[in-house]
């Protein structure tokens, strides 16, 4: 089991900020691809996943990052702080 | 090196005095404060900041651990607020104590570059035209490539 959470626009595209996911994905690219054939709400949040970023476990990282023993993934946009 | 994430306004002049006094060994100290903008049109009723609580605080420690690195710095304080913000409200600030001015500024420019591109947050603008989600820009993602 994985956390996701998603913020930001990506939350609201996919009207909910965590869910548990089972998974065998092996990457991060994996989990998307997954995701986006749930359901339309969820290919339409990963159309374009140059205008997202993601953290695995805290930290930022790319899409090729492995899954095997993560516990959090975070999706959202890039970040708009200060 | 202090960290605070909060939804609580902050009292600027309290928090950089307070810095400033606690200082032994500075001779400089340097304060940016990041307040909300209203639209070129003046209609903004509300920013709303959203974070990853976590994430946020472990993102910022880093942030300040390697600007406490490169530039030797005494000492440094960033706070960030979440939550609904007013226009005029002050959204952050940083502060950072060094023996000399200039490492005391490029540590402070430093802190801001990396923590309005680098740090889990996000605006979103309500105005009467309804509601948007701040874009991040490109040119503040360039500003890191200079560091």
């Amino acid at each position: 089991m994985i956390d996701i959470l998603y913020f930001a626009w990506v939350r609201e595209r996919i009207g909910l900020p965590k869910e548990q996911v089972e998974t065998t994905a092996a990457t991060v690219a994996d989990l998307v691809a997954e995701l986006k054939l749930r359901e339309d709400r969820y290919a339409v949040a990963f159309e374009d996943i140059s205008a997202l970023r993601v953290a695995v476990d805290q930290e930022l990282c790319d899409f090729d990052t492995p899954l095997a023993g993560v516990r959090e993934v975070a999706f959202f946009p890039p970040m708009t702080g200060g | 090196m202090t960290v605070r994430v909060q939804e609580a306004g902050f009292d600027l002049g309290v928090e950089v005095q307070s810095f400033a006094t606690r200082q032994t060994n500075a001779g400089a100290v340097v304060n940016f404060t990041g307040i909300v903008r209203d639209t070129a049109a003046g209609d903004l009723d509300r920013m709303e900041i959203e974070h990853y609580p976590g994430m946020t605080e472990s993102a910022l420690a880093a942030i300040d651990a390697e600007a406490t690195n490169r530039w030797s710095l005494k000492d440094s304080l960033i706070i960030h607020r979440y939550g609904i913000l007013r226009p005029n409200e002050m959204i952050m600030m940083v502060a950072t104590a060094a023996p000399h001015r200039a490492d005391a500024f490029e540590a402070a420019q430093y802190l801001m570059d990396y923590l309005k591109s680098r740090a889990p947050f996000w605006k979103k603008e309500f105005t009467t035209d309804g509601a948007e989600w701040v874009d991040a820009k490109d040119a503040d993602e360039d500003a890191l490539l200079k560091w």
